[in-house]
């Protein structure tokens, strides 16, 4: 059983304080992934747990143990590096079998777990070549290789797919996942990129400025963000934010876009704004679709004519820019046609998918 | 690049010539002191010069043994051979272990004053060896090491270790930390991380560290001239000197034993000459 206990973890560099007290339970095989922009804490977060990094404050501890101050090698742990970190002089099996030959096993089992790693990796004809002489994809192959030989009881990975192409990586993302499956156990993966974090995970940590800000399954994160920055950035492309005022209305809260427009909240916001509050309305682009191009609306729906100014066909779908509340926002639409800009289309916006944030702390007013 | 492909046929004999008459200055007093060492007394000194030796002989390396039966007595070339020897092998080895581990911490670690020291250990180099050479005598006589060996290994080390300082926090640099953090978890203390995953990356910088090191004391002069007296401590090159009497130099005997300076560096320098250009790829990361 291999839990990973996180408590008022602290971390400091002289009087610089880069994580501030972090708390997180991951459970047994779960896949949890750190995610955050860049300076957010979570790859020193990772390296802390790695024991790669002293803790200032607080406790980790690793199934039942507390790890504090053990040193990483006492953890029982593996971790894949952002730029692999292979050992350039020695060969693919040498860097697969090293951890092994480290803690003295014998040749037979070294070979043997070796070429186990090997085969689930699909590494066996490159056993004999130095790092120098693979591809990107094979070396972070290797790197895989080596930590799951040494059967951890928790697999750290630092972002390990950003030195790859975008192809490669999407590649790798499933191997990481099947890898997953297959061998089960303990994962803490950092990344930046909201993509993996929502493909890979069980759960999401979303952190910034060496805080947490929202922990939950990809779903809920996506579904209902704790406020603006979760908003931002969970979803690609990212939800549309509108600045407005609350305004009562007879029929319910409405929220007052720039240009006047006047949103109906849905009902699990009544009671919980105030009229005239200052708030922050979100609504995602595949809630505003031009008529007939979008997943037809459960409830209500705010329909409006608009001129699109710019189009991005993907295929299945085209994004499209257009004025709305006083700034951009995008639309996505299904189905596409060609559109071309300038053109005027109607549009619907379904109201039942609206996010409100108070806009002074920006966090969600939903119950 | 382009430009360089397409020159023409004449262009490229100026560019070999300008090459040999260069290398020509740098090599023929090389030269010359080798051919020197191999002729007898009277081609030495003809007017005009003899470029080929028509006599050659090894009568000038076996007179500075002592093997001529000669009226000659000659000179301990064995004994300054030993000392050099000892002294350039004894400072090179302190010097690249102390070194490497100074430049280690440099490369890795933070600490209080590092850049200051580190700007000092390279002014030290500014300083010209020869100018601390009476302060330096002064205290080396009232600390009983002149005419010792221990004397010049200390104060070659005191030359060298900055310099191999300076020379391997380059090469520890460009070896990832994550290399040796990858080495941790996977099961090594910090120490066997150094010793199998950075020691053999760094090999190829330290070997170059060593060869600069080992040539810097097997060569020196000045300070091993005012510091050593007798057989006890004399290197080589000041070995030199006992060619000079007071009216006369004894050109032959002095070219052969430049030879047998000359020698021991070349040797070293091909060995380790494989590991100076070792193109020890980086591939273990991106690249």
């Amino acid at each position: 059983m291999a839990e990973v206990h996180l408590s008022k973890v602290v971390k400091r560099y002289g009087a610089l304080e880069i994580v501030h007290g972090i708390d997180l339970d991951i459970a047994h095989n779960e896949f949890v992934v750190l995610v955050g922009p860049s300076g957010c804490g979570k790859s020193t977060t990772l390296r802390m747990i790695a024991g790669l990094e002293e803790i200032s404050g607080g406790t980790i501890s690793i199934g039942d143990r507390v790890v504090n101050s053990l040193p990483p090698r006492a953890r029982n742990i593996s971790m894949v590096f952002q730029n692999y970190a292979l050992y350039p002089h020695m060969t693919v099996r040498e860097n697969l079998g090293f951890g092994l030959k480290i803690a003295r096993q014998s040749p037979a089992v070294i070979e043997q777990r070796v070429n186990e790693a090997a085969d689930i990796l699909g590494l066996s004809p490159l056993m004999d070549r130095l790092p120098a002489n693979l591809s990107g994809g094979q070396r972070q192959r290797v790197a895989m290789g080596r930590a799951i030989v040494r059967n951890p009881d928790v697999f750290l990975f630092d972002e390990p797919l950003s030195n790859l192409d975008a192809k490669l990586r999407g590649q790798m993302r499933v191997e990481i996942k099947k890898l997953h499956q297959r061998v089960k156990t303990t994962v803490v993966y950092v990344t930046h990129d909201q993509v993996e974090a929502m493909t890979l995970a069980d759960r999401i940590v979303i952190m910034r400025d060496g805080h947490i800000e929202q922990v939950g399954t990809p779903i809920d994160l996506f579904e209902r963000p704790v406020n603006t920055f979760v908003a931002g950035f969970i979803g690609s492309p990212p939800m549309n934010q509108l600045e407005a005022m609350i305004g009562s209305r007879p029929a319910g809260p409405v929220a007052v876009l720039a240009d006047g427009t006047e949103l109906p909240l849905p009902p699990e916001f009544a009671g919980r704004v105030t009229a005239d509050q200052a708030v922050i309305v979100g609504f995602r682009p595949e809630n505003l679709y031009p008529a007939g191009h979008g997943i037809p609306a459960a409830g209500q729906t705010l329909d409006m004519d608009r001129t699109v100014s710019l189009s991005e066909p993907l295929g299945t779908e085209t994004m499209l820019f257009l004025d709305f509340g006083g700034r951009e926002v995008q639309a996505k639409m299904l189905n596409p046609r060609l559109v071309a800009p300038g053109e005027r289309m109607p549009f619907k916006l379904d109201l039942g998918h609206l996010h409100v944030f108070d806009r002074a702390s920006g966090k969600s007013l939903r119950a | 690049m382009s430009a360089r492909m397409i020159e023409q046929p004449w262009q490229r004999w100026a560019i070999r010539f300008a090459l040999f008459v260069a290398l020509a200055i740098l090599c023929i007093p090389g030269l010359w002191v080798v051919l020197t060492a191999f002729r007898p007394n009277v081609e030495i000194m003809a007017r005009p010069p003899v470029w080929i030796p028509q006599h050659p002989t090894l009568d000038n390396f076996r007179r500075i043994f002592g093997l001529l039966p000669a009226e000659q007595q000659g000179l301990p070339v064995a004994d300054y051979f030993r000392n050099s020897l000892v002294i350039s092998v004894t400072s090179t080895i302190i010097a690249i272990l102390v070194g490497m581990m100074g430049g280690y911490a440099f490369a890795r670690f933070r600490f209080r004053g590092k850049k200051a020291m580190f700007l000092g250990f390279m002014l030290s180099r500014t300083v010209p060896g020869i100018a601390l050479s009476l302060p330096l005598f002064i205290v080396w006589s009232r600390l009983g090491l002149i005419d010792t060996k221990i004397g010049m290994i200390v104060i070659y080390l005191a030359i060298n270790i900055p310099f191999t300082i300076w020379l391997t926090d380059g090469f520890f640099r460009q070896i990832p930390v994550d290399l040796s953090d990858a080495a941790q978890i996977d099961g090594c203390t910090r120490w066997q991380a150094f010793w199998k995953i950075e020691f053999p990356l760094a090999r190829s910088g330290l070997a170059s560290a060593a060869i600069f090191a080992f040539l810097t004391s097997w060569n020196e002069y000045a300070l091993a001239a005012q510091i050593t007296r007798t057989t006890n401590a004399k290197t080589m090159p000041v070995g030199l000197m006992d060619f000079t009497a007071q009216f006369t130099v004894d050109w032959a005997g002095m070219s052969a034993m430049a030879v047998l300076i000359i020698i021991p560096a070349l040797i070293l320098t091909f060995i380790v000459q494989k590991h100076l250009i070792a193109g020890l790829t980086f591939g273990g990361v991106k690249g």
